[in-house]
């Protein structure tokens, strides 16, 4: 388990390191994801003690958030004075994104459902 | 208060163990909540665990720092949390080979769609700009988002309460909005809901459909890479 935990963040470490000194515009982390697939991708197979350790916790991904959303009580004034503009905003826009995603995805999609096998029952 | 109780109260309250403790349990009662009610999905746990802890703190007077020096060790998960989605990446690589082509077309749609809707909403109806600018990232996965807000002139601590709301409604609305519009595939319901809804839609999408959790973890992961990049140029062109 620690080995596992070791290998995330000296990933995220790589990634944040490599994301600085090129100046590309994408997230550490994901760097450090990318890079983690490569290395699966290179030994052929995952290691039993990561697969453990990275289920625990993207099963419970989002209790990570909790920390950053207790900070909206730093902003109830602003809330308060705005909250019909971000609450349409928030509401519309992600209803709209759901859609769009999934019609694009189906149009780029069409006739290769079987080969796939992604379809619901 | 007796004296006694004053010197503990001032020992926790100066503790990171009281805060940290208090964020995994409003969470842990949450999830219990959640799963007494038959995984109803509007009984959300970040909600309850975010509602209980902020009714807390304000009870008891704390500010946000001092509730964060316990709860920046949760906080700090997220970044290992976004390599780790590596795992089911590589587990499901045959399957997101394939669908390589809608993948790429609904990242670029998504992402666009999300960003542009959200900015344009607010900014329509009068928003001020730093809401609006902090609304630009709010699909992402809270440490990308906050980066884009920071960078952008925005509020990032905002725009991670902004994440969280995005990622309730996306959790809530998402199956049924699915099901109404008669959207069956698996993949295209996961994609979107990593993309519009981060981690808290790849979490929903994972208890609804492991196929759907997988392209979820995708959709989160692309969706933090295009937003980054697309936010600057579009709050550029609008300026």
């Amino acid at each position: 388990m620690i080995r596992a935990l070791t290998l995330l963040l000296a990933f995220q470490l790589a990634g944040e390191l490599i994301a600085r000194l090129t100046a590309i515009p994408v997230p550490g982390p994901v760097v450090g994801m990318v890079m983690l697939v490569a290395l699966f991708a290179v030994r052929g197979a995952i290691p039993e003690d990561l697969k453990a350790v990275a289920g625990t916790i993207l099963r419970h991904l989002s209790l990570l958030f909790v920390p950053a959303g207790v900070g909206l009580m730093l902003h109830g004034a602003r809330i308060a004075s705005e909250w019909a503009v971000i609450a349409a905003a928030l509401l519309g826009s992600t209803i709209l994104s759901l859609i769009v995603t999934v019609l694009v995805f189906r149009l780029f999609a069409r006739g290769r459902d079987a080969e796939d096998g992604g379809e619901a029952a | 208060m007796p004296g006694v109780v004053t010197d503990v109260w001032v020992y926790l309250s100066a503790n990171p163990l009281l805060w940290l403790t208090a964020t995994l349990g409003a969470y842990v009662f949450g999830h219990w909540l959640y799963l007494l009610s038959g995984e109803n999905p509007l009984v959300n746990s970040v909600a309850i665990a975010v509602a209980i802890l902020i009714a807390l703190l304000l009870v008891t007077g704390t500010d946000y720092r001092r509730y964060f020096d316990g709860a920046q060790f949760v906080h700090f998960m997220l970044g290992p949390a976004v390599v780790a989605l590596g795992v089911p990446l590589y587990e499901h690589r045959k399957q997101v080979r394939r669908a390589l082509l809608p993948i790429v077309a609904a990242l670029l749609a998504g992402a666009a769609t999300a960003v542009v809707s959200a900015v344009g909403i607010a900014y329509l109806l009068g928003g001020s700009e730093e809401t609006v600018i902090s609304l630009a990232p709010k699909s992402v996965t809270t440490p990308i988002a906050m980066g884009i807000a920071e960078r952008l002139g925005g509020l990032p601590s905002l725009t991670a309460g902004l994440v969280l709301i995005t990622g309730i409604l996306g959790a809530v609305i998402g199956s049924p909005l699915f099901n109404a519009l008669g959207f069956t595939d698996w993949r295209a319901r996961g994609f979107s809901m990593g993309l519009t809804a981060h981690g808290i839609g790849t979490a929903r999408a994972f208890q609804v459909n492991e196929v759907a959790g997988t392209f979820a973890a995708i959709g989160l992961g692309l969706n933090g890479v295009a937003t980054a990049i697309l936010v600057p140029l579009l709050i550029g062109a609008f300026r």
